[in-house]
């Protein structure tokens, strides 16, 4: 029999990391930037809050503060991305540079950024396994819900750190403000067309900026949740993988909708794992088959949607593309 | 004139693009109640004047005043402030979004989408507008965008408004009711002014032209006062005629036979609807039909660009014998001498390569030629040569990239270029779009060069007035069927408009 109760939060808590990605990403691709680097910026969040972490337990020796404890972290994870996305706005949209080749590029500065002050690290603290392991400050980013060992109920719902939460929180809000608000529409007409809002008189270069790094922010968070939730604090070089990739699918697999990401992010988490829960006996070339599975889905789902050929779930119309008010 | 205050006064308004003056000391004065026609020449800066008004562009030097009130407009925002509002000749619409989201864009405070929606019927009732307000922009007609476009703008409360060239994709009946509701609005007491290149309507419409060459401001008067060609002559700086030759055919035998052609778009949408007609050699055969109707499809199926589901067409040669054009391949047919230059709407969509050159550009149809594997550019470069003197093509030179080029020039190229393979049959749709009337006097001669040298050449035009006076024979289409085939002279404007709507037209009436 197939043990959903222990499956589904893993796959929930497999799924966060992504949603926090996909959400960032769909902010930042509504207002026409595709931001290839968010695997590089969710590496550069997880390790800004590694950094700050760590340096938090050294100084503080044994007995930490809880709200510094989440607080560092989570600001130095916040300012770190930041950067990336200043950096990729700097880049696409004042130099009006390729958005894919820059995107690119962050990816990989991402990941080794990430991999190098990791390594770092790993000599300052002198460990002989070639891993930080930050208990403490992850004890207090896992504090569940009261209730959450008893019962099914409490096993599903209630057993997450706060980040998780937030995730969901994010994404339903990201929803709320592209669908509701004036600033939402204002956003979607930027990544639609940058020539009417330009003549509408919404400034185009600050809501890419804005949206751009906002997103940027969203998705370091993702980074940040692997590390102090799902793995309990433990960093080790390539350790976030290849989720940032799964994260940019899934903005596909979601049509550009976060409130979609909620349930989507669970599905792709569930497929992540799925390898680990189907017995396949010795043969380690079928868990590979299986982990490709998401990625078959997002497909599957592009060629569908491009076949309904429906417009609203087409990407945004001037996606990748650099605006220049006077090109003509 | 003397009772109406000015709405808006420019003075001494110069503007530059590097070393291009666009404008150069213009004044303009534009009054409440009143229609103004602002007419020139392609680059002749009424655009960037308007621009200018609008907030699009800054000027370099000059003033602009308000009722009298003197103010610097930095952004289209300032511009609304202001009650200004502009209408571009290319739609500032974001298609995915609805009529009423669209109209919202851009202003301030909470979103109200449905307080908008009853704003919006309000100004539809008060003026005679047909809107959805939940209509998404891509399910919309032209007109139908053209008229959320002008809702925009009153939405706004702007009480100066003004047209950049707005019939340019509307049929005869749609022009009559934006032409009647512009009426409507001056008659409210509001400020219009539009830019067109047809006489006719700005004879039709406007109280008061202004006339602009080059950048500098002509001179202003009443539209009763004067007529279309003291209008022309002032805009083109010299006397022109204004007449278009239409010589007799000569010695006219049938070139290509459609018969019953049938053609589906890969959507399964009828697009052709059993189509029969002849085009003679030496004789120029026009087809008018609202846009999308099917005219596009045709001329592609003859250039063998288009699946045909049904239906044949012949090529017939001077001694008779015929040779059928489906199923061959478009270069085949090419080479056959059979040309086509189609100007879509973005003027570069086919034929041209924006970013190459022109030189480049004229060899895309001759690089199969010659035996060795190097391309020959010689040629191709001395035809650009040819074209930009032969046509006066405004290039800085034949190495520059199409794209830099204004819409008018670049389509000389095209057409030239087209002209230059010596063809037995030209294809041409909207050769003139958006071009001058000098511009446009010059395609229709090149046109007329290929009628006497034996070319058939089937003219599929939007300007209906033009058609009248160019073609030997109009085909009608409408829905993709032939409404009709009737002789270009003596045709009349309207049984033709009424026929571009309903099939075979009113011929009860």
């Amino acid at each position: 029999m197939f043990d959903f109760i222990s499956f589904i939060p893993r796959a929930v808590m497999q799924g966060m990391p992504l949603l926090f990605g996909s959400t960032g990403e769909t902010l930042t691709e509504k207002s026409g930037n595709l931001n290839l680097g968010i695997p590089g910026i969710m590496y550069v969040g997880a390790i800004c809050g590694v950094i700050g972490a760590f340096f938090y337990e050294q100084s503080a020796g044994g007995n930490l503060n809880g709200f510094l404890a989440v607080a560092i972290p989570l600001c130095c994870s916040l300012l770190g991305s930041l950067f990336m996305g200043l950096l990729y706005c700097f880049l696409t949209v004042t130099l009006r540079a390729n958005q894919n080749v820059t995107g690119l590029a962050l990816t990989t500065f991402g990941v080794g950024f990430g991999n190098f002050f990791g390594g770092s690290l790993i000599k300052l603290s002198g460990s002989a396994v070639p891993a930080i392991v930050l208990s403490g400050t992850s004890a207090y980013f896992r504090k569940t819900l009261p209730g959450a060992g008893s019962g099914a109920f409490g096993k599903l719902f209630l057993s997450y750190g706060f980040l998780a939460y937030t995730a969901v929180i994010v994404s339903l809000a990201a929803a709320w403000v592209l669908r509701r608000t004036r600033v939402g529409l204002h956003l979607r007409a930027v990544g639609e067309s940058p020539n009417t809002a330009d003549a509408a008189g919404i400034n185009v270069s600050r809501y890419k900026y804005v949206s751009t790094c906002v997103g940027s922010m969203i998705a370091g968070l993702g980074g940040l949740y692997y590390i102090m939730d799902y793995t309990s604090g433990i960093w080790s070089s390539d350790a976030f993988g290849d989720r940032g990739w799964l994260a940019i699918a899934l903005v596909i697999f979601t049509v550009w909708r976060p409130n979609v990401g909620v349930l989507a992010s669970i599905l792709f988490g569930g497929l992540y794992i799925l390898h680990m829960y189907i017995p396949s006996g010795m043969n380690l070339a079928v868990k590979e088959l299986y982990k490709m599975i998401p990625y078959v889905v997002t497909i599957v789902v592009l060629v569908l949607t491009s076949m309904r050929n429906k417009r609203e779930n087409q990407p945004p119309a001037s996606l990748g593309l650099a605006y220049f008010r006077e090109e003509r | 004139m003397d009772n109406k205050t000015a709405a808006v006064t420019m003075r001494n308004i110069t503007k530059r693009f590097g070393p291009v003056l666009a404008n150069d000391k213009v004044w303009l004065d534009i009054y409440r109640g009143e229609i103004l026609a602002l007419l020139g020449e392609n680059g002749s800066g009424k655009t960037t004047l308007m621009n200018m008004l609008s907030g699009i562009y800054f000027p370099d030097e000059g003033e602009i005043a308000i009722d009298g009130r003197e103010v610097v407009i930095r952004s289209p925002k300032d511009a609304f402030d202001l009650g200004i509002g502009m209408i571009h000749q290319h739609f500032k619409l974001v298609d995915v979004l609805t009529a009423a989201e669209n109209i919202v864009l851009g202003l301030p405070g909470k979103l109200d989408l449905k307080a908008a929606a009853k704003k919006i019927r309000d100004i539809c009732d008060a003026y005679g507008f047909e809107v959805d307000p939940d209509q998404k922009i891509y399910d919309m007609s032209v007109s139908q965008k053209q008229t959320v476009e002008i809702v925009k703008v009153l939405y706004r409360g702007a009480d100066i408004l003004i047209l950049d060239e707005p019939t340019a994709v509307l049929t005869p009946q749609e022009t009559d009711k934006l032409f009647a509701v512009l009426r409507n609005m001056r008659d409210d007491g509001k400020a219009i002014v539009i830019i067109t290149h047809k006489m006719h309507e700005v004879e039709a419409l406007s109280d008061r032209v202004a006339i602009l060459r080059h950048g500098q401001f002509i001179g202003d008067m009443l539209t009763s006062m004067t007529n279309a060609q003291e209008m022309t002559n002032m805009m083109v700086g010299h006397a022109v005629t204004l007449n278009i030759d239409r010589p007799e055919p000569v010695d006219p035998k049938p070139r290509i036979e459609v018969k019953g052609l049938t053609v589906r778009s890969l959507d399964g949408i009828l697009k052709l609807d059993d189509v029969s007609f002849t085009a003679n050699s030496g004789e120029i055969l026009g087809i008018a039909g609202i846009s999308g109707c099917g005219q596009k499809e045709l001329l592609e199926a003859i250039a063998g660009l288009q699946p045909v589901e049904n239906g044949s067409i012949s090529y017939i040669e001077d001694d008779g014998s015929r040779e059928e054009l489906i199923g061959k391949d478009p270069l085949a047919i090419q080479q056959m001498g059979v040309s086509l230059s189609f100007v879509p709407e973005d003027r570069l969509g086919m034929g041209l390569v924006a970013n190459m050159d022109l030189s480049d550009n004229m060899m895309l149809r001759s690089f199969r030629r010659g035996h060795s594997m190097f391309t020959d550019r010689k040629t191709p470069r001395q035809l650009a040569l040819d074209v930009v003197e032969e046509l006066d093509v405004v290039t800085p030179g034949v190495s520059t990239p199409v794209r830099r080029l204004s819409g008018g020039n670049v389509q000389k190229v095209l057409v030239g270029r087209e002209i230059a393979s010596a063809p037995t049959v030209l294809l041409t749709a909207y050769a003139v779009r958006g071009l001058d009337i000098n511009s446009s006097y010059t395609i229709y001669e090149l046109i007329n060069k290929q009628k006497a040298a034996g070319v058939a050449v089937i003219y599929v035009g939007e300007d209906l007035d033009v058609l009248l006076e160019l073609a030997d024979r109009i085909l009608v289409l409408c829905g993709g069927k032939v409404s009709g085939i009737v002789p270009g002279r003596g045709a009349n404007k309207r049984d033709v408009g009424m026929m571009m709507t309903k099939l075979g037209g009113n011929s009860h009436e």
